[in-house]
């Protein structure tokens, strides 16, 4: 097997219009944290841009499939770092997410288990020998992505464990899901649904409460809903002053509502400019797929998508009122380590991919 | 042969391909529905946030004595409030704010409670007039109590040591109970208003408008900008007829002494001064009065919120003489009328004593003018019987006895002449005469007002004119504003020219040598008037307290003209528990010399003079040991300049 990559093939296109969203990012976290003790956020995002890029760089380089192939050991340190963190794990805000490293760094397992979930997944049906999926596939899939899942709901983060399943799902799509199959599993989750509702917290609860209804306790957990939408309507078309978020009624701003933050400033034209953004980056995304040298690069490159559009969805959807708040990220804008790096690895891993379409 | 390099299947990440593209037209029609559809309703919903409304608190009008001098100011305070529009729990600061402004936790609960139904904008007024190391406490406070604010209010300055307090009243916040009445509708929670005295009679006037001012803030409810203001209205000041330096005599002439004063124009009804005993101070009622304080003042027994010039209901003792004899001589019977006064008589098979045999003396041969100076009972117990209650009642009754007087100041009380009719409608019992000889001498069912007593004389000595008494002149503002009285401005009682000059001559002669009051003698000022000692309560509740009933003593009375005829200046003294008539009429004496003195000094040796002019007056003077005393004294004056000479240090004034 030759092995011949350049960074030709780097797709340097699609590095453009990430760099664009991450510099969006960055001026709305400065725009939205000057004044408030956050200020000076948007330098440590740049550093964590600068740090993504270059990790991105680092993944490219080593080969993929090299990766697959030993992709049974790092499931397992997956796992072993998920119980690391229900063991050792830092306490915060009610929940064990965190492992404090000696650096003094936090370092949130959960991020990196979504690579190697995207990876397993991927190479579980790259090795599929069948067009057709069957149930014990799908059982065994399904419990590839099930366990860390479980495990990070323990910790607890909903929001990080819902991240993980549409890598599963993407996986059984493009894998051959049948429709009887889909029918059978969307009814079953129907089902199972008023018994989820008792495993949820307090808080959960309250927020999918204020998402049906934000006005039933304004002033409780339907005012971040509330001011969020209020921040993107009063934007209006142009974009306006923004006092929602410079006045502070927008809460963290530079986080999980950057994108309402954003859509006050800019506006509806604004706002529809980043998510035109986002579409090119996944269109793009989807066309490297298409582009794979093999099976097993299609689905690690759609996996990426998978998360990437996920996020997109229930983030964008919670600030324009469509999803409950769940404290998931804006992939590339929002402010926070953990996220950019993730994002940088993961277009790490399609770079990779990428610059072997044609190498055999 | 399906095998590692089989592609995935084109036409599934083409529909990946579209489902994405319908995600983003959700979201993107998400944004639309948003930011173009009801971006109305939400920009006016981002302005509703942080747009808030401010009050401009109006300061009350200035409260003035008749030439100007201000008693009643107002003075730079701040409040402490709680802003409800913020996202914090009130609730659950409420602890360590009360805490931190030394106030009862409980209270600060309930505060926040009555509020609930109020806008979000109005903020909660927690405490008024905070100490600096209050306000401290707030400032070091703004992170972590961002709705803890202040605001500058302009707060009632009354005068020290409770100088006129009755009259002028007091201002409070308004009641739940009052914000249910019709009149208050305008108001809110948390608005000052008067409560007693000039300061709730006048209150409509005194109030002025509340502005606001609408100024951006954050989510923590601090100011960040202003938009625009809609400046106070202030209250308009109210000039009293008061005149400081009588009212200062009087409060001096009564002293620390439990009883009222009273001193009026009977030409025209203005009073010039009117004091109360004891005093509460108005200050503290200017700012919350905390439930312990109010307790205490409610509870005195000395009644010190009472206003004894108008709400005091009592015997008038012998000073009702004077509407006896007026009664007896227009009814015929008193001019010719002699009694020979031995100590005492016997009425209706009961003997009735003269005071004045507890002196070990007697009246001996009494005519009618010997009675009113001498104060003969026995004389007007014979009177009684033969006038009869009901012509006593009558005469009474015209002078404006046991009915309010009108006076321009809330709560007055009615008092009580009693008749036959009266006493069955009250009481369902036939009038008995025996009772009729007590009220001869101002006792027995018989309860007046000191304002009441004065307004009565007032009108025999000016010959039959009753006024209604005022504080403030009606004419200064338009009619609507003034509350309307029911008693009219002047009444004309018909008096006989002989019978007027009889019965002054008479009370001319109770404070010259051979009166009831010779030691109230003032050299060359035409001093008349009537003493009276009454029973505190009646002769029947004493008999029902028994033993107890023997510590009531009784009241001192005087009331005095000046001069005997139509005079300028009636006052009328209380004295509770003064035991003796002539001790008011010291008291009286005091004010009549004051006012003549002013009087005197005025209108004719500076009036006419240029250069200087030799004045004398009494003012307020701090002593090294912080108390303050009135201060007499002479000064000498520039009459070019002279506005208000004697007004050197009306109280209240620093």
């Amino acid at each position: 097997m030759s092995r011949y990559v350049s960074y030709r093939d780097f797709d340097w296109l699609l590095l453009t219009f990430v760099l664009l969203l991450c510099g969006l990012g960055v001026m709305e976290i400065q725009s939205a944290t000057a004044h408030t003790k956050f200020a000076g956020a948007h330098i440590k995002q740049l550093y964590w841009i600068g740090g993504g890029v270059a990790g991105m760089f680092l993944f490219s380089l080593l080969n993929y499939q090299a990766l697959l192939d030993k992709i049974h050991w790092m499931y397992i340190g997956a796992i072993g770092s998920l119980m690391a963190v229900m063991v050792f794990g830092q306490k915060y805000l009610g929940a064990r997410r965190w492992i404090k490293m000696p650096g003094g760094q936090h370092f949130q397992p959960s991020e990196w288990v979504k690579l190697i979930l995207i990876l397993a997944v991927a190479k579980y049906f790259a090795d599929m020998h069948q067009r057709e999926l069957t149930w014990t596939d799908f059982i065994k899939a399904g419990a590839i992505v099930g366990v860390p899942m479980l495990m990070v709901l323990a910790q607890p983060d909903l929001g990080t464990a819902l991240t993980y399943m549409p890598i599963a799902i993407m996986g059984l799509f493009l894998g051959g899901l049948r429709a009887k199959q889909a029918l059978i599993v969307v009814l079953l989750a129907g089902l199972m649904m008023p018994l989820a509702w008792h495993k949820l917290k307090p808080y959960q609860k309250d927020r999918l409460v204020s998402f049906i209804e934000p006005e039933a306790d304004k002033q409780g957990s339907g005012y971040q809903v509330i001011q969020s939408l209020i921040a993107v309507g009063s934007g209006g078309l142009w974009g306006g002053t923004g006092t929602q978020t410079h006045l502070s009624y927008l809460p963290v701003p530079q986080t999980d509502f950057i994108f309402a933050a954003f859509a006050e400033e800019h506006g509806f034209v604004g706002a529809l400019g980043v998510l035109l953004l986002y579409f090119i980056v996944l269109m793009r995304l989807t066309q490297n797929a298409q582009t794979a040298p093999d099976r097993a690069g299609t689905f690690v490159v759609m996996g990426v998508v998978a998360v990437l559009s996920f996020h997109i969805l229930v983030n964008v959807g919670m600030v324009v009122g469509f999803m409950p708040v769940t404290g998931i990220p804006l992939p590339l804008m929002s402010y926070g380590g953990s996220s950019v790096l993730f994002m940088f690895l993961a277009l790490g891993l399609v770079m990779n991919v990428r610059m072997r379409r044609f190498v055999n | 042969m399906f095998g590692r390099d089989e592609k995935v299947s084109a036409i599934r990440l083409t529909a990946v391909q579209y489902i994405i593209l319908i995600i983003f037209m959700i979201l993107a029609y998400g944004l639309w529905r948003l930011q173009v559809m009801q971006s109305d309703v939400y920009a006016q919903l981002a302005e509703k946030n942080l747009i808030r409304n401010v009050p401009i608190l109006a300061p009350r009008g200035k409260i003035l004595d008749r030439e100007g001098r201000t008693i009643v100011d107002n003075y730079p305070s701040f409040s402490a409030l709680l802003l409800r529009d913020s996202t914090r729990d009130l609730n659950a600061d409420a602890d360590v704010i009360a805490k931190g402004l030394h106030l009862d936790p409980k209270e600060v609960h309930e505060r926040i409670r009555k509020f609930m139904s109020m806008p979000q904008y109005q903020p909660i007024f927690l405490k008024d007039d905070i100490t600096p190391d209050e306000l401290a406490f707030i400032e070091a406070h703004r992170n972590e109590l961002p709705e803890l604010d202040t605001i500058m209010a302009h707060r009632r300055l009354y005068p020290r040591n409770g100088f006129m307090a009755h009259l002028i009243g007091y201002v409070g916040e308004v009641t739940e109970d009052m914000l249910n009445q019709p009149q208050f509708e305008l108001y809110n929670p948390g608005d000052v208003v008067g409560v007693s005295g000039v300061e709730k009679q006048y209150n409509q006037i005194l109030m002025g408008k509340n502005g606001s001012r609408r100024a951006l803030v954050n989510s923590r409810g601090r100011e960040v900008g202003r938009l625009d203001e809609t400046a106070a209205i202030p209250g308009t000041p109210i000039k009293l007829t008061v005149d400081v330096d009588l009212q200062i005599a009087a409060e001096q002439a009564l002293g620390d002494r439990n009883g009222a004063i009273v001193a009026m124009d009977p030409r025209s009804g203005e009073i010039l001064a009117m004091v109360s005993r004891p005093a509460f101070n108005p200050n503290d009622f200017s700012v919350r009065i905390s439930r312990t304080e109010w307790n205490k003042l409610v509870n005195d027994d000395d009644h010190p919120l009472l206003n004894k010039a108008i709400q005091a209901q009592l015997a008038p003792g012998s000073t009702f003489k004077i509407i006896m004899a007026t009664a007896g001589m227009q009814e015929g019977i008193a001019e010719d009328m002699h009694v020979n006064c031995g100590g005492g008589a016997t009425f209706y098979g009961r003997y009735f004593k003269c005071w004045v045999v507890a002196e070990h003396r007697v009246h001996g041969p009494t005519d009618i003018s010997k009675a009113i100076y001498q104060s003969c009972d026995v004389f007007f117990y014979t009177l009684a019987e033969k006038l009869g209650i009901d012509r006593i009642a009558k005469y009474a009754t015209a002078f404006g006895l046991g009915q309010k007087t009108g006076v321009d100041l809330p709560q007055e009380v009615t008092g009580v002449m009693p008749s036959e009719e009266w006493k069955i409608r009250n009481f369902k019992q036939k009038w008995y005469a025996g009772e009729t000889i007590s009220v001869g001498i101002g006792q027995g069912a018989v309860a007046v007002t000191p304002i009441q007593m004065a307004r009565a004389i007032g009108a025999i000595a000016s010959g039959g004119v009753l006024v209604r008494p005022h504080v403030v002149n009606p004419t200064e503002f338009p009619p609507n504003v003034i509350p309307a009285s029911n008693v009219p401005d002047q009444t004309h009682i018909p008096l006989d020219p002989n019978n007027w000059q009889v019965i002054t001559d008479a009370m001319a002669g109770v404070v010259n040598p051979g009166g009831t009051a010779p030691s109230a003698h003032l050299q060359g000022i035409d001093f008349a008037g009537k003493t009276g000692s009454a029973q505190t309560i009646s002769n029947a509740l004493k008999a029902r307290l028994g033993a107890a009933g023997k510590n009531f003593k009784d009241n001192g009375w005087f009331v005095g003209v000046e001069p005997r005829r139509n005079p300028d200046i009636v006052v009328c003294a209380l004295l509770e528990e003064g035991e003796h008539g002539y001790l008011a009429a010291r008291t009286v004496a005091q004010v009549i010399k004051a006012y003549v003195e002013k009087q005197r000094r005025q209108p004719t040796k500076i009036a006419g003079k240029t250069g200087n002019a030799e004045i004398s007056a009494v003012w307020d003077e701090p002593t090294a040991d912080g108390h303050h005393d009135l201060g007499a004294g002479h000064f000498s004056v520039e009459t070019s300049k002279r506005k208000v000479p004697a007004a050197a240090a009306a109280p209240g004034m620093n």
